[in-house]
């Protein structure tokens, strides 16, 4: 069966939404939705069937790995080239947290823009074929992938929900 | 100057593309001459530097007991302007201070060059700068590691984990503005920004991702900030140096770094709001805003020197006295008083509610605001060296030509990144901007969102 990929392109945000849960309603759940910016009322739209993002997980991830190499680094190596002054232990544990510390944010910084582009699927080297040069402007599109049949279904449906146009 | 109609109400998100995009492009003549004027200075700079690397520190005026003088004051100056950026860009982005839009993205350029400029300081101050990688730990054969009980092994990793994390925000927040140049641009500028932009569509699943990591970085971003200059405190409070061993110096640091740096946003956005003509983006409410934050970190930095004169008279100790003294009153008693006067007194025009949105006012206190945070490193380090305990190490320090144009230069560094990145890339939010404008919608506009 050939799929259809259906764009309607709006230039509201409500009707963006309405064409979102008239679609939801119809059954299709194949949505893209292309914003200029983050827009709340689309999101809360979008996200009611999804799963929280997984960015979080990498950040924590990264984070504790920062913590771990920071301590890691400078207590194994206060203890292969130990300055022992005034007969004190070489690991003094105070100033290593700030290593651990500033590793921490490092490699937690780092592991987020890493799931950023991982789960965002970035960097994208061809444009989808869905997308419209005017979704970084002041316009929304709604990308509907269907059957065949029924792409005429979908096409009105975005038309009657305030499309300024319709494409395939 | 004058003064046109201030509020964001009439502007529409194509507006704010079309605003921002002509800002990028081929440049006028002036803009070369700055250019050419910044170039100079910097050439001179960095002559000087290559003549104290051929000479030695010693064309720096580095005598003992004053080993650190005005490259390590320079370098703090430089690290605490680097403060209003991420503070902007993560701490404001969190309180959801929605008058931070507009400036952002100016200020985390200006935090990305002012640690890249900070940053040379320590290397041109550690004289044998071929040798600046001793200071990270990287394995070698005879097992040796930096003494990570050091505060300036501490500062390194500070330094670096900020500059790190400061250039990763000001890119991820680059992206979604740059796919818009992208779809407005032609030819071989379209091609650049395609890949700058990593081919970015704002489609539902890239912001999903995108806007939980921004929230996640702007979260680690914000113990970093406050972090970064509590440990380049540590490098002088972990000294017994008179005047330096404090468990003030923190906040203290933090509090002044903050100050100087939104002086330093003023500096730079008064001049584009006016020659980029901004003014429907860059309001009465803002700089109003931005005043509000000089005048309190003002005083809070005013309590802090109250407290540093209190506890070193109050301790009895006879060395904090002395240094107190010594700095209030011997040779450099100018640029201590200098000192109080610029940040303790002239923001004080600022409780006066017209001049908070007066632009001649803005400038020129935030212009002392500058002047009197550099002077503030001074005082610490300067006369702090030049009088701890034992008469025998006592010594003045004089400026020389060298250092005095290296310092120079590192402005003219500064200066050229800065203009640089005002043409090529947006430096207003286009995003962030139109979403806190109200929303286009069908049925009946209601004033915003939210």
């Amino acid at each position: 069966m050939m799929t259809a990929n259906v764009l309607g392109v709006f230039a509201h945000v409500d009707t963006t939404v309405d064409a979102i849960r008239q679609l939801r309603a119809k059954g299709f759940s194949q949505l893209t939705v292309y914003t200029p910016v983050p827009v709340e009322e689309i999101e809360e739209e979008v996200e009611r069937v999804r799963p929280l993002s997984k960015v979080r997980l990498f950040t924590l991830i990264g984070g504790l790995t920062g913590t771990a190499t920071g301590f890691f680094l400078t207590i194994w190596s206060s203890l292969v080239w130990s300055l022992v002054t005034g007969s004190k232990d070489p690991v003094s544990y105070p100033p290593f947290v700030i290593i651990a510390f500033e590793l921490t944010i490092l490699l937690g910084g780092l592991s987020t823009v890493l799931a950023v582009l991982l789960l965002g699927r970035l960097p994208r080297l061809k444009p989808s074929p869905t997308y419209d040069p005017r979704f970084t402007l002041d316009r929304f599109g709604v990308a509907v992938a269907c059957p065949d049949a029924q792409a005429d279904v979908v096409k009105s449906l975005l038309s009657s929900a305030g499309a300024e146009e319709v494409r395939r | 100057m004058s003064a046109p109609p201030n509020g964001t109400a009439q502007v529409t998100w194509a507006d704010v593309n079309r605003d921002v995009i002509r800002t990028i492009g081929m440049p006028g003549n002036t803009y070369f001459a700055w250019m050419c004027l910044v170039g100079l200075i910097l050439a001179a700079g960095v002559s000087a530097w290559a003549w104290q690397i051929w000479v030695g520190m010693g064309a720096a005026g580095k005598r003992t007991p004053q080993m650190w003088a005005m490259y390590i004051t320079t370098f703090v100056f430089w690290i605490g302007i680097g403060h209003a950026g991420t503070l902007i860009s993560a701490i404001l982005y969190l309180f959801r201070a929605k008058w931070r839009t507009s400036i952002y993205r100016g200020a985390e350029a200006m935090t990305v060059f002012a640690v890249m400029t900070a940053g040379l300081f320590p290397v041109i101050h550690a004289g044998r700068m071929w040798f600046a990688y001793w200071l990270l730990p990287y394995p070698n054969q005879r097992f040796l590691w930096p003494n990570f009980k050091s505060p300036l092994v501490w500062d390194v990793f500070a330094i670096s984990t900020y500059l790190t994390i400061s250039v990763v925000f000001f890119i991820v927040g680059l992206v979604p503005d740059i796919a818009a140049l992208r779809d407005q641009a032609t030819g071989f500028k379209r091609k650049i920004y395609a890949v700058l932009s990593l081919g970015w569509e704002g489609s539902d699943s890239q912001w999903r991702h995108y806007r939980r990591g921004y929230g996640l970085l702007a979260s680690l971003a914000t113990p970093l900030v406050l972090s970064v200059h509590s440990v380049v405190s540590f490098d002088f409070a972990m000294a017994l140096v008179p005047g330096w061993h404090s468990t003030l110096f923190a906040p203290f640091f933090v509090d002044g770094a903050i100050f100087s740096g939104f002086a330093m946003v003023l500096v730079l956005m008064l001049p584009m709001r006016y020659l980029f003509n901004w003014y429907a983006y860059i309001g009465d409410k803002h700089l109003d805003a931005m005043a509000k934050l000089i005048l309190v970190t003002s005083l809070v930095l005013t309590y802090f020197y109250a407290c540093e004169v209190l506890t070193s008279w109050y301790s009895g100790e006879h060395f904090e006295r002395a240094s107190l003294f010594y700095k209030a009153t011997r040779e450099y008693a100018w640029a201590y008083w200098l000192m109080y006067f610029c940040n303790c007194v002239t923001p004080l025009v600022f409780f006066w509610k017209k001049a908070r949105t007066h632009v001649v006012t803005l400038y020129v206190v935030s212009i002392f605001v500058l002047i009197g945070m550099w002077f503030e490193r001074f005082n610490i380090i300067v006369p702090g060296l030049g009088h701890d305990f034992y008469p025998y190490t006592w010594g003045t320090y004089y400026p020389t030509v060298t250092d005095t144009t290296i310092i120079i230069g590192s402005f003219a560094w500064f200066l050229i990144l800065f203009l640089g990145f005002i043409r090529v890339l947006p430096s207003l939010s286009i995003v962030e901007v139109k979403e806190v404008l109200p929303h286009p919608l069908k049925r009946g506009a209601h004033a915003g969102h939210h």
